[in-house]
């Protein structure tokens, strides 16, 4: 399969009057057409800040993408105009937030909303759009579509709202779409559900999906492959067995290790990462997870590790990811 | 023990040595809904909680599960009586809280603890740490004096894994988790038997979230504290339960062991609740069948007649419509509500149960 997406060490800062925050610190992955990508850490590592640089929607000022190239079907759209960025944004790129109602135009009504992208990006007719439109929320599992196109963002329940989003984001049927926590919110059946759908319908148009979450069960279900990011960096990347089965990296063994999931021991003790999240202003000299971590040795208070390839398209970040076992730490699954 | 307890209870409490430390018989707690300008007219009702029965026994923590407005919170905030109960009654050793007021009332009140979902909305932002942890002490005079105060609030700060150095910083100071182990060291403070603990854990980071469960089942071990623990994690209820309650809708659908519930889910809401979950683990989410549930969770306003699971329900027939399911036995304390269960037995009388009539 081809690469669809390109990223070559991308950073982006926000500026605060405390000190510059390295929300994403160096970071380059690849992504291929039809693949889903599961991004994962947690609070703060710098995955929507990501997202956010991939579509270049960084709120400027505090943030800037300050270096790095986002290579997508060839074209590196750190490049290109604002103008020309709006027409990757939507006809080739779709997003879908969190939180839909602060991505959802109050005042228009939804059916507006999901006809403004085809007529300005796909040149429909207003009859095309709409009949589009409603085919749409048919495809998401919305109930009686020519009704709901009428009716506006407030009068829909959380669940319809996030199936709303993914029938706008897919709309122009894009390359790629990016998934930013967008079940989190969602109570779990109704969280299959809206995961069922976003597979079934990027699998039919074979767009690429970066699944952006802290859920490690929803990436196992989802996903591909899996970038693990911390303090800005990508700390290990690569195909889902990979990663969950030999981690290489001790972060990544945390958080395994910290989740309780219905496969394992009832009784099993959670082996939490000890400590906190560092303050991204003032990380420490060598390695950012210096102090949460077990194996630390002398050289990693001296250099940062990078991402190496440490077994065929498996890459970690850790001076001593020789040593890195999920069982070391007495879990074994 | 009143002549007037339910079958449900009665059982519970021979099949277990210990009587119950909290008990909560037919328990209702309905908002009305009102609508009109200047003046107010009332169009609906909302059961939050319609005719349940729980009970704790001293040191065990039961875990109560189920999807957002089906009452598990509402549930946490009538035994603490920051709501009040419709109907039924809320037991601690026997005693009906809900009929209670004046010193007997700040004494139920010192006897159970809570601990919120929101470690940044809960604690008041103006107050420090040691104030924090300090004020049910001050609340139910339970130390004498200012070094002996001072000491507690130290030794609560240290039990929850702070540093009483700590003590005089403010809740903005804190990460996530700190706020949580300060809400916890709160809870414990006027030494609680029962403490409610609603997802006190969801809004905190994986890492730090298994730090909390890890401290919070310490200190049950510790101090011999009974849970009632409020999640919609099934994963995380499972890894802290003795027993497990799922609800919907205001209602209990199935009640049981942890094992019975995980290894042994007899309703289909339960099994579509754990088939949804995905686990940690690639392998077997590519084997996993999963059952995917149609449609939204409906309006407690205007709740399903018959069994309220029934518009989602891929089990559902006609009767499901009509026929109230009432919690039975499958075996043992292991009950579910679902009229088309093998264990199901429709002609009622023999299996009176106060928890789903009237
Ligand atoms: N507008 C902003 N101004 C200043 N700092 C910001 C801004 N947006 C993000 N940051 C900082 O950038 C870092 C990365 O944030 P980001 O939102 O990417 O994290 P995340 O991994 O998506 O976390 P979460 O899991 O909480 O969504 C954080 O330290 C955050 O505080
Ligand atoms: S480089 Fe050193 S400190 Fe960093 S994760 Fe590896 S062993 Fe730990
Ligand atoms: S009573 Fe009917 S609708 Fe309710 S759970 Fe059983 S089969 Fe489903
Ligand atoms: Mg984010």
């Amino acid at each position: 399969m081809s690469t669809l997406l390109d990223i070559k060490n991308l950073s982006t800062h926000f500026n605060t009057s405390a000190g510059t925050i390295k929300a994403v610190n160096d970071v380059s992955f690849e992504l291929r057409e039809g693949e889903t990508l599961g991004l994962v850490g947690e609070s703060g590592c710098g995955k929507s800040v990501t997202a956010l640089s991939i579509m270049r929607l960084v709120p400027s000022p505090p943030g800037r993408i300050v270096s790095g190239d986002v290579i997508f079907q060839g074209q590196n759209l750190l490049k290109i105009s604002e103008a020309e960025m709006q027409n990757v944004r939507g006809r080739d790129i779709g997003m879908i937030f969190q939180e839909p109602m602060t991505s959802l135009n109050p005042v228009l009504s939804i059916g507006r909303q999901l006809r403004e992208p085809l007529e300005l990006h796909l040149g429909m007719t207003k009859q095309q759009s709409l009949s589009r439109s409603s085919e749409l929320l048919e495809l998401v599992g919305i109930p009686d579509p020519a009704t709901r196109l009428k009716t506006f963002p407030h009068q829909t329940s959380g669940g319809q709202r996030q199936r709303i989003m993914i029938a706008m984001a897919l709309s122009c049927e894009p390359k790629l779409l990016i998934a930013d926590e967008a079940t989190t919110a969602l109570d779990v059946t109704i969280q299959a559900q809206i995961l069922e759908i976003i597979k079934d319908l990027t699998d039919r148009l074979g767009t690429s999906v970066i699944i952006i979450t802290h859920n490690l069960g929803v990436v196992a279900r989802y996903a591909d492959s899996v970038n693990v990011m911390y303090a800005g960096k990508l700390r290990e990347s690569g195909s889902l067995d990979q990663v969950y089965k030999e981690p290489k990296h001790p972060y990544t063994v945390g958080l395994l290790n910290s989740v309780p999931t219905l496969d394992l021991d009832a009784d099993v003790r959670l082996q939490p990462i000890r400590g906190e999240i560092p303050n991204l202003i003032d990380l420490p000299k060598g390695c950012a997870f210096i102090d949460r971590c077990d194996y630390a040795g002398q050289k990693c208070e001296e250099s940062e590790p990078e991402l190496e390839e440490v077994e065929d398209a498996h890459f970690g970040a850790c001076w001593e990811h020789k040593r890195v076992s999920k069982s070391l730490l007495g879990i074994t699954s | 023990m009143t002549t007037t307890t339910a079958n449900s209870t009665k059982d519970e409490a021979i099949s277990n040595t210990q009587s119950p430390l909290l008990e909560i018989r037919n328990l209702k707690v309905h908002f009305p809904v009102t609508e009109g300008f200047i003046i107010q007219r009332q169009v609906g009702v909302i059961k939050a909680v319609d005719g349940v029965n729980l009970s704790v026994n001293p040191g065990e923590t039961l875990g109560l599960v189920g999807e957002s407005g089906s009452g598990k919170t509402t549930i946490g905030r009538a035994i603490l009586k920051l709501e009040n109960a419709t109907e039924g009654q809320i037991l601690l050793n026997g005693e009906d809280i809900t009929k209670s007021t004046g010193n007997r009332l700040r004494d139920f009140r010192r006897r159970l603890g809570m601990v919120f979902q929101d470690p940044f909305g809960s604690l008041n932002p103006r107050m420090s740490a040691g104030n924090l942890v300090g004020e049910p002490l001050k609340i139910h005079g339970l130390t004498t004096t200012k070094s002996d105060y001072k000491r507690r609030v130290a030794e609560l700060l240290k039990i929850v894994g702070l540093n009483s150095m700590m003590a005089g910083r403010y809740p903005h100071e804190f990460s996530g988790g700190q706020r949580q182990r300060i809400g916890v060291a709160r809870a414990l403070a006027a030494k609680p038997d029962v403490m409610v603990l609603d997802e006190p854990v969801s809004a905190l980071d994986v890492s730090i979230q298994a730090q909390v469960i890890n401290l919070i089942k310490d200190l049950q071990t510790e101090f011999g504290l009974a849970y009632i623990f409020i999640a919609h994690d099934l994963s995380v209820v499972r890894n802290i339960s003795d027993r497990v309650a799922v609800m919907y809708l205001g209602k209990i659908v199935e009640i049981g062991s942890r094992d019975d519930i995980y290894n042994h889910p007899k309703h289909p809401y339960t099994q579509a609740l754990l088939s949804a979950v995905p686990t940690a683990n690639p392998e077997l989410e590519r084997n996993r069948e999963r059952i995917v549930l149609e449609g939204d969770i409906p309006s407690p306003l205007n709740p399903p007649s018959g069994c309220v699971f029934r518009t989602r329900c891929p089990l559902a027939t006609k009767e499901c419509s009509t026929q109230v399911p009432e919690l039975q036995s499958v075996s043992g304390n292991h009950r579910a509500a679902c009229i088309k269960g093998d264990w199901y037995k429709s002609d009622s009388s023999e299996h009176e149960s106060v928890s789903e009539e009237a």
